[in-house]
């Protein structure tokens, strides 16, 4: 074991780690918009936009997310057209190309996890709403988004652990993120089990964290206060 | 379509055993995940505390840590620990293990955690009277286990397991770090060689979909099997 190279590496990862924060949060936040959105087409009763929702969750769950930061990052980088538009601003670099991908990964599944959850309230709440003469409008957002937000923490909580190991794959596109660090650390001195340590100390320490916020958020907007 | 030819002129034969590759390097790896779980799962439904801590550390730092660290430890340690055990018994040469046992004994031992959960779980929720009922009749503990608690725990688990090996079959992509030439690495090869990068990991996208697709339907037909008689 050698404990100096832990010891030396520690703040070199840790500030990593803040990359990897950004990555999580600003994909998250992005993929949230792209779940509700999409989880309220999947609710259409047109088959079309019906069947678009679940073939946009299908593709993206069925296809790891290597795949689809490859794409975006060398594969939209090819259409000429595309480098003519002004997206080539944002497509030409690998930070916002990574961002991107995660944000339609975990937008699928946050749709799924959203839908489910709409499906799950009790009819009889939506109908108390209407018998109180509120419009659908208002239902849907006073009634119905702030239910399946609370049915759905759990599900999520998850999803954000995934995510969060997800944004490692930022490094195969050349972003110094937690594990883009910790394998160049590993690399130069040859010593993986000690940068392994440190690096997943810090993973597991954010997933901790996260962990009891879900749990926390949990208690303070469950039911049966 | 003629990238996609057979043959020396495209690339559709290299792509068919990169896909071939991925698969046996998924059934590898779950296979893996398997005696891994039959290991923990006991542990962490042991009565002993101890135990049930050496079954949670497993499970919990696999799955709290990233697929790619776990695989990078694997790729950059792996050889060193082997050759550590070797000398032990005294031999000192270098020994370099291929990718593909590397790959997919990182992946078995994330696969393994997650099945270790399945599993779990499955046993948890078999009804207690089923044991007693075993015991009253004299069943031994081999018997038991094998008659009473596998039939219902393969009912409970199979659902929850095709979720396992659809994250399985998906983290192999990471493998192609440490040039192992399953499907992604083979797309990232022809897509460096032909300037093509938009079509082959479009492709690749396609036939993970494919994999995903078929390996379903197959399990759902499991599904159908396990849970004849309810």
């Amino acid at each position: 074991m050698d404990f100096e190279l832990m010891v030396n590496s520690f703040p070199k990862l840790l500030s990593a780690a803040v990359i990897t924060l950004k990555l999580l949060s600003v994909s998250l936040i992005v993929g949230l918009f792209i779940g509700l959105i999409f989880a309220i087409l999947r609710l259409n009763k047109n088959i079309f936009i019906n069947k678009f929702a679940y073939g946009y969750s299908y593709v993206f769950r069925g296809t790891p997310l290597l795949v689809q930061i490859f794409i975006i990052y060398f594969g939209l980088g090819q259409v000429e057209y595309l480098r003519s538009t002004f997206l080539w601003v944002i497509l030409k670099e690998p930070y916002w190309c990574a961002i991107i991908a995660f944000a339609l990964n975990t937008g699928a599944y946050t749709s799924e996890i959203l839908r489910s959850a709409f499906q799950t309230i009790k009819p009889g709440i939506i109908e108390a709403g209407k018998s109180l003469g509120i419009s659908n409008k208002i239902i849907f957002y006073k009634i119905q988004i702030p239910i399946a937000i609370r049915q759905s923490l759990p599900a999520y909580g998850n999803e954000i652990i995934l995510m969060m190991k997800g944004t490692s794959l930022a490094s195969t596109v050349t972003l110094m993120d937690l594990t883009g660090v910790a394998k160049y650390i590993i690399s130069t001195t040859f010593k993986p089990i000690e940068v392994f340590i440190v690096a997943g100390g810090i993973y597991l320490f954010m997933t901790f964290v996260i962990h009891n916020v879900i749990k926390f958020l949990e208690k303070k907007y469950s039911f049966s206060q | 379509m003629e990238l996609l030819a057979f043959g020396d002129t495209g690339w559709g034969d290299e792509l068919f055993r990169a896909t071939l590759m991925t698969i046996a390097v998924s059934i590898t790896a779950m296979i893996i995940g398997f005696s891994f779980a039959a290991v923990f799962t006991p542990l962490k439904l042991s009565k002993y505390k101890s135990l049930n801590l050496i079954g949670n550390i497993y499970t919990t730092v696999i799955r709290g840590v990233p697929e790619l660290l776990v695989i990078y430890l694997f790729f950059f340690g792996g050889s060193g620990a082997i050759m550590f055990v070797a000398s032990i018994f005294g031999y000192n040469e270098y020994i370099e293990i291929n990718a593909f046992i590397t790959g997919s004994f990182a992946i078995g031992i994330i696969s393994g955690a997650y099945s270790t959960e399945v599993f779990r779980g499955a046993i948890r929720s078999i009804d207690k009277g089923q044991f007693e009922a075993a015991k009253v009749l004299g069943f031994s503990k081999f018997k038991q286990f094998y008659k009473i608690t596998l039939p219902q725990m393969l009912r409970l688990a199979i659902p929850n397991l095709s979720n396992v090996w659809q994250i399985t079959l998906k983290d192999t992509s990471l493998i192609s770090v440490t040039g192992l030439v399953e499907i992604m690495r083979q797309s990232y090869i022809a897509a460096g060689s032909t300037r093509d990068p938009l079509f082959f990991y479009s492709f690749a996208a396609v036939l993970y979909l494919l994999l995903t697709f078929l390996s379903m339907k197959l399990i759902n037909k499991l599904e159908v099997k396990y849970s004849r008689g309810y």
